[in-house]
């Protein structure tokens, strides 16, 4: 049952194959089992039972709240949760128990949604590894897969497994591996340029991002105001869209949100693509992509090409300019986000007491990792006068020739873009670490972070396994609001690509029964 | 020292606020030496323009004091500028505080659509052009009653600019000699309040009160175009009885509605502005002019003797009547401004722009809200003098009390008595008794019926007007004018009546 997509075991709650109180148990059991990937930072066991009883009498009074009621979710510990600590993996905030949820956290609440806990991230999402927060990193389920095992028995032997767990990408990895390994059926994560996708693409789980502006901000932690936006991790796309349907439309507490009435997401059935325009664009072919994910990128364009679909070469030519563009602006933004944790009114607050500024001082020193103090240094020196028109204004500039690149493309006849999501499939801990947070991020984002420029819809669907036996995404990023038509090109491509399920049975013995066998050969695409 | 000739000259009173701090204005200048005159020593002449040349006696040189205001204006609303909280003058501490006021993590802006409203409603009162986009930003300091450790203010593109506000000032030693000045309006912004800093020294602890942080304010921010405090308080008087009959503010200097910082600095007459400071704070009239009277001479003291000015912010200190440089927080500030990204710029319509078919609850158009501004006191004014032959001065002082207007029309209403003497007798006997009795004219025990009574007697000459007088003196709390009423009773009866009995309907009368 737990490997089903939430539309089946959806429909075998209704049927009353299950009860949402067996579900809620299941994938509770599974959590613990699962604990040492370290995906979640706060189990929320006793609210997620009451809510699975609560669930239970609404089916059987046969008052069920829809698709979503009784269904196990995650959700990031960026997302404020009423009663629930939220910690965005930071000292900071430390013991911090928000007094409201999120709207997204409320309407997932509302449609019955069962919530199981909050889940592990870079601290203040400021990372593309899970791998920096507090809490301690987030580990790939795929490193104990059996698909990802096989391959290493092969070529080294006696190399200790432990030792070389992969990362799930960031920043929401936590939201990734919690999907991934069965314990929910939907998780939502954040994405500012990236952090829904990327580790998505690395943990082989559909990772969408939504327009900004269709989906409520109001109480997701901030990391870059005009970029974040709630992202959906789920098993697959048709999920992807039950839960946008859910969470998209007005909200009067995020005035950045859309006015008009949003209709509810149902995805058609896409018969064919022979109208469809796929756009790929040339500068994302960079020197650093794997020769894998490159093969399977082009696959993919064969693919709509050989189903009739109208494939061309388009060019967004400020491409290259967006990394240190975001950085410019992500920083500063987070440099001004950021001066609310001061020890006064939540959160950590240190002994020092000589002075409001020396406790000021000792408490954001004690409080943030040196990722976070040093983009707030950074953002700080972008946003002084002398520096203002040079950098914030100048990188404001550029994101605007960001975002008209992706309008020319798209006014010019092109529907959905077709792009890597990630440079190659997840890499061991070890080798990540290698390299600063601040070089990591710059490299890990670039196929991502234009789009969050531009505040266009993007999903990363999971396409094949690699030579190593890791999951491959690839991306389509769509018009802005025309997240349907998105979701709807990327469930048909789902559809063909047939990805393999994560074989975790070693792992998870009890719950072998539950994983469908039938799909684990095909991987069409690697043929 | 030099000697004394006249530098900078303010033509006199602030008769504006005269009859509220009745005669204490005379003997003010003379403390500081500001109305004595003097001569500046060492300065070469020929290094100065020719027209101060001409202007001043050989060897001196005048002195020109110029002053600029930031006025915050506390919006009238009942809830703050970007949350649902409530807004009440001295409620229980942090019992009006919102998630977002108290800068909870996650939570956003959300405008308040009456803010925008008194924001255009008091843009266009002073002649101001509303901006149909203005947009909002961030301005960044740490400060413990500041939550968010950043201020939402309007930097770039303020709602309202490029206006004028109108004001008096007295030109001569006689009240009627009025002249009539404007000070340019460089703009209104719309920005939050900060909480409150309660400092308790003893216990070396501060507490933090969020009430009012989040509260919506008008920032208006005055030209450099006044030249004393007489000036400055009189452009604050006319600009609080603006707001005041908008509805916009409540305009309370006591209770901190509003709230006057005053940039001042001295130069000759045709040179470049001297250094200014800045003196922040002040919350009343009276203190207002008269910290700007007093850094005007610190300055000129200053300069005169060789020293500089620094660009620094002070403090008026009320008790020793003068102003003190404030231990700045951390020298000097880098607000670090930043657009506001929570917020989409602010966009208000005319008719022309409306868009056709918008909800009117999602749109605000400034010509409705034009259509609907209530009349200023300027125009009040106007109508008095028109109406009733009222002396300016006179339609000044009637609008400088609340509740004082209402008053003389409602006696007006309900006499037969000439307006003149109506006037006269709101403005010198029933104000002074109400002066006297430290009484607001709402607390006044006389009613409007009273005086009007009162002054149809007098009209009729049923009584005389030394008669009428002593019926306010009772008022006033003099017992021994009930006597004098008496003996004019007595007098009217012919010694006929008893005494006791006078009395006794005197008394009523008069309680009633």
């Amino acid at each position: 049952m737990l490997g089903r997509t939430l539309r089946e075991v959806s429909t075998a709650l209704k049927q009353g194959h299950i009860t949402p109180t067996e579900l809620c148990q299941k994938c509770l059991s599974l959590i613990k089992k699962t604990k040492f990937l370290n995906a979640y930072i706060t189990v929320s066991e006793e609210v997620a039972l009451k809510q699975a009883e609560e669930s239970e009498k609404r089916y059987k009074k046969g008052h069920s709240l829809g698709d979503l009621d009784g269904i196990p979710v995650a959700v990031k510990d960026n997302f404020s949760t009423s009663g629930i600590e939220t910690t965005c993996a930071s000292n900071i905030l430390k013991g911090y128990v928000p007094p409201y949820n999120a709207t997204v956290v409320q309407k997932l609440l509302d449609k019955g949604a069962v919530l199981m806990g909050k889940t592990n991230l870079d601290e203040f999402a400021m990372g593309s590894g899970s791998t920096d927060g507090v809490f301690g990193p987030v580990k790939n389920p795929w490193s104990y897969s059996k698909q990802y095992r096989g391959k290493r028995k092969q070529k080294a032997h006696g190399e200790n497994e432990d030792s070389n767990w992969l990362i799930t990408g960031g920043s929401s990895g936590g939201s990734a591996a919690a999907v991934a390994a069965f314990t929910c059926f939907a998780a939502l994560g954040s994405d500012t340029g990236g952090s829904t996708r990327n580790p998505a693409a690395h943990c082989g789980v559909v990772g969408f991002k939504p327009s900004y502006g269709l989906v409520s901000r109001h109480g997701l932690i901030p990391l870059v105001n005009s970029m974040d936006v709630p992202g959906i991790l789920t098993r697959c796309v048709d999920d992807a869209a039950i839960v946008l349907g859910m969470l998209a439309g007005h909200d009067p507490k995020d005035s950045t949100t859309i006015q008009d009435p949003v209709k509810p997401f149902t995805l058609p059935t896409l018969a064919d693509v022979n109208k469809l325009c796929i756009g790929i664009p040339k500068e994302y072919l960079a020197p650093e992509l794997s020769s894998e994910v490159r093969s399977f990128w082009s696959k993919a364009a064969n693919l709509f090409e050989s189903e009739g679909a109208k494939v061309i070469e388009v060019s967004l030519p400020h491409t290259s300019y967006s990394i240190i563009c975001y950085h410019v602006l992500c920083t500063s933004e987070v440099a001004s986000n950021m001066a609310r944790f001061d020890g006064l009114e939540y959160g950590h607050r240190c002994d020092i007491n000589v002075s409001t500024e020396a406790m000021y001082a000792a408490t954001r020193r004690e409080g943030f990792n040196d990722v976070v103090r040093g983009r707030i240094l950074s953002g700080n020196f972008f946003l002084l006068k002398e520096n203002y028109e040079n950098y914030f204004i100048k990188a404001q500039k550029v994101r605007r020739l960001i975002a008209n690149d992706f309008m020319n493309v798209f006014n010019s006849g092109v529907d959905v873009l077709l792009t890597p999501t990630t440079l190659s499939e997840a890499v061991p801990y070890l080798e990540f670490i290698k390299e600063d947070n601040r070089t990591r991020s710059a490299q890990d984002d670039i196929f991502t972070q234009a789009v969050n420029m531009a505040g266009l819809p993007a999903v990363s669907v999971p396409v094949a396994l690699s030579n190593q036996g890791l999951p491959i995404g690839l991306q389509f990023i769509g018009r802005a609001f025309c997240d349907q038509q998105l979701l709807t090109v990327a469930s048909w491509f789902e559809k063909q690509a047939q990805f393999p399920v994560i074989q975790l049975q070693e792992l998870m013995d009890d719950f072998s029964s539950d994983f469908e066998i039938e799909k684990l050969s095909s991987v069409s695409l690697k043929q | 020292m030099a000697a004394p000739v006249k530098r900078w000259s303010c033509v006199g009173k602030r008769w504006v606020l005269a009859y509220i701090d009745g005669g204490s204005r005379h003997g003010r200048g003379a403390a500081i030496g500001f109305t004595s005159r003097r001569k500046r020593g060492q300065s070469s002449v020929a290094q100065q323009p020719l027209i101060t040349a001409q202007k001043s006696r050989k060897g001196e040189h005048e002195w020109e004091a110029v002053v600029g205001l930031e006025i915050h204006a506390q919006i009238s609303s009942n809830s703050k500028l970007f949350s649902g909280s409530q807004v009440h003058f001295a409620a229980p501490p942090n019992s009006l505080v919102s998630f977002f006021d108290a800068s909870l993590p996650g939570t956003l802006p959300v405008l308040n659509r009456r803010c925008v409203e008194a924001a255009v409603m008091t843009g266009l009162a002073l002649n101001c052009r509303i901006n149909k986009k203005s947009l909002f930003d961030r301005k960044h300091y740490f400060y413990a009653d500041l939550p968010a450790g950043y201020q939402i203010t309007q930097q770039r593109l303020p709602i309202a600019v490029n206006g004028s506000l109108a004001y008096s000032v007295c030109v001569g030693k006689k009240p009627s000699q009025v002249s009539t000045k404007t000070v340019r309006i460089k703009q209104i912004q719309l920005e939050q309040d900060s909480g409150k800093s309660l400092h308790d020294e003893p216990r070396s602890q501060t507490l933090i009160d969020l009430n009012r942080a989040g509260v919506g304010l008008l920032e208006v921010v005055l030209e450099p175009d006044m030249s004393c405090g007489e000036e400055a308080a009189s452009a604050v008087r006319e600009l609080q009885l603006i707001l005041q009959a908008l509805g916009t503010s409540q305009a309370n200097m006591a209770e901190g509605q509003l709230r006057v910082d005053a940039n001042i600095s001295v130069h000759h007459p045709g040179e470049p502005l001297g250094v200014r400071t800045e003196v922040k704070n002040l919350n009343s009239a009276r203190f207002l002019a008269k910290a700007i009277d007093f850094e005007i001479e610190r300055q000129i003291h200053e300069l005169e003797n060789g020293r500089k000015i620094l660009n620094e912010t002070r403090s008026f200190d009320y008790k020793l009547g003068c102003t003190m440089p404030m231990r700045d927080k951390e020298g000097k500030q880098d607000y670090r401004f930043m657009p506001e990204p929570n917020l989409p710029p602010l966009l208000l319509h005319d008719t022309a722009s409306l868009p056709p078919g918008a909800d009117p609850q999602q749109v605000i158009n400034i010509d409705w809200i034009r259509e609907r501004l209530p009349e200023l006191p300027s125009e009040t004014r106007e109508k008095l003098i028109q109406q009733y032959g009222m002396l300016p001065e006179h339609s000044f002082a009637l609008l400088n009390e609340v509740g004082l207007l209402e008053f003389f029309q409602n006696v007006i209403k309900e006499t037969r008595a000439e307006p003149k003497k109506v006037t006269s007798w709101v403005l010198n006997i029933f104000l002074g008794f109400l002066k006297q009795q430290n009484l607001t004219v709402n607390e006044s025990p006389v009613t409007p019926s009273a005086l009007a009574e009162l002054l149809n007697l007098l009209d009729r000459k049923a009584i005389s007007s030394s008669a009428a007088k002593q019926v306010m003196d009772v008022k006033r709390g003099n017992p021994r004018a009930i006597n004098k009423l008496m003996g004019l009773v007595r007098k009217a009866t012919l010694s006929r009546a008893d005494p006791t009995v006078i009395k006794k309907i005197l008394e009523r009368k008069l309680s009633s």
